[in-house]
């Protein structure tokens, strides 16, 4: 019983959050409806006893994305400006059209029977299974994924660099 | 109330990648649109990872979840960049004001 509460709860701040964000007049609201909803996120893994992503959830999500979001919000300017900093468009259009969607998806989803294989929770810890998997069948994409991170590293850096006015 | 089951978790990340779809759909801030797509990797890792959790002990859900969260960090960091040189250079970030293109 308190396990499916547990679940709402958490599925209640997620989507509370996702909420704001998509609703919200102000943009550092939305950016702070963001952080609550990863957060809820974070604790859904927690709940499906994915011990080492939810933690990876809250270091890399809340800790780093949502942060370097509001940065950005904070470089960008005229946050003061209600009106112009988080305008909606479209919207007329957009909430039929999303409406129609999620339906045709949840309805899709109930319509396959999943087989669950397991109803009752791993309580092993994920982190020395996950290792395991990182360093030999997934070897090859660990890998790329660092370069992946080297040439973003680069990258990044390069684009936001500050070029001198003769350059352009 | 039952159980929990897999569909609780699926129609919860449907949710979350039906308001993802619509902040990009309907923002005019790049920086919101970036939020949005945040909100739509979330509902598929979500979605990873509850297959995952009701098979029988396979952990690559696990494992496709956390390259999606390297993946995300990464497009993140390069997003910001571009959103920082367009600030830099229009001196605002409205997705559909930029139309250079057109002209």
């Amino acid at each position: 019983m308190i396990v499916v509460l547990l679940f709402y709860f958490l599925a209640l701040i997620t989507v509370l959050g996702a909420l704001v964000t998509a609703f919200s007049k102000n943009i550092v609201h939305s950016a702070f409806g963001l952080m609550a909803s990863m957060v809820g996120v974070a604790g859904l893994y927690g709940y499906m006893s994915a011990d080492f992503l939810a933690i990876v959830q809250l270091i890399v999500y809340v800790g780093g994305i949502v942060v370097l979001i509001l940065f950005a919000v904070m470089f960008t300017g005229d946050i003061r400006e209600v009106k112009s900093s988080n305008k909606t468009v479209n919207l007329l259009w957009a909430t039929p059209f999303i409406a129609a969607l999620i339906g045709i998806i949840i309805g899709a989803e109930g319509k396959v029977n999943f087989v669950s294989k397991t109803t009752k929770l791993h309580n092993t810890p994920t982190t020395k299974m996950i290792g395991d998997s990182l360093l030999s069948d997934y070897v090859l994409p660990f890998e790329v994924v660092s370069v992946l991170l080297l040439a973003v590293l680069l990258g990044a850096v390069h684009v936001a660099r500050k070029y001198k006015t003769d350059e352009r | 109330m039952s159980a929990i089951g897999l569909n609780h978790f699926l129609i919860l990340a449907t949710t979350l990648f039906g308001l993802g779809i619509f902040i990009i759909s309907t923002r005019k801030n790049v920086i919101a649109i970036l939020m949005g797509i945040e909100l739509v990797l979330n509902s598929a890792n979500i979605n990873f990872v509850a297959f995952s959790r009701y098979s029988n002990g396979n952990i690559d859900g696990h494992i496709f979840s956390i390259f999606v969260i390297i993946l995300a960090a990464a497009e993140t960091v390069v997003g910001m960049a571009i959103v920082l040189m367009l600030f830099r250079r229009y001196k605002h970030v409205n997705a559909t004001d930029l139309d250079n293109l057109k002209q």
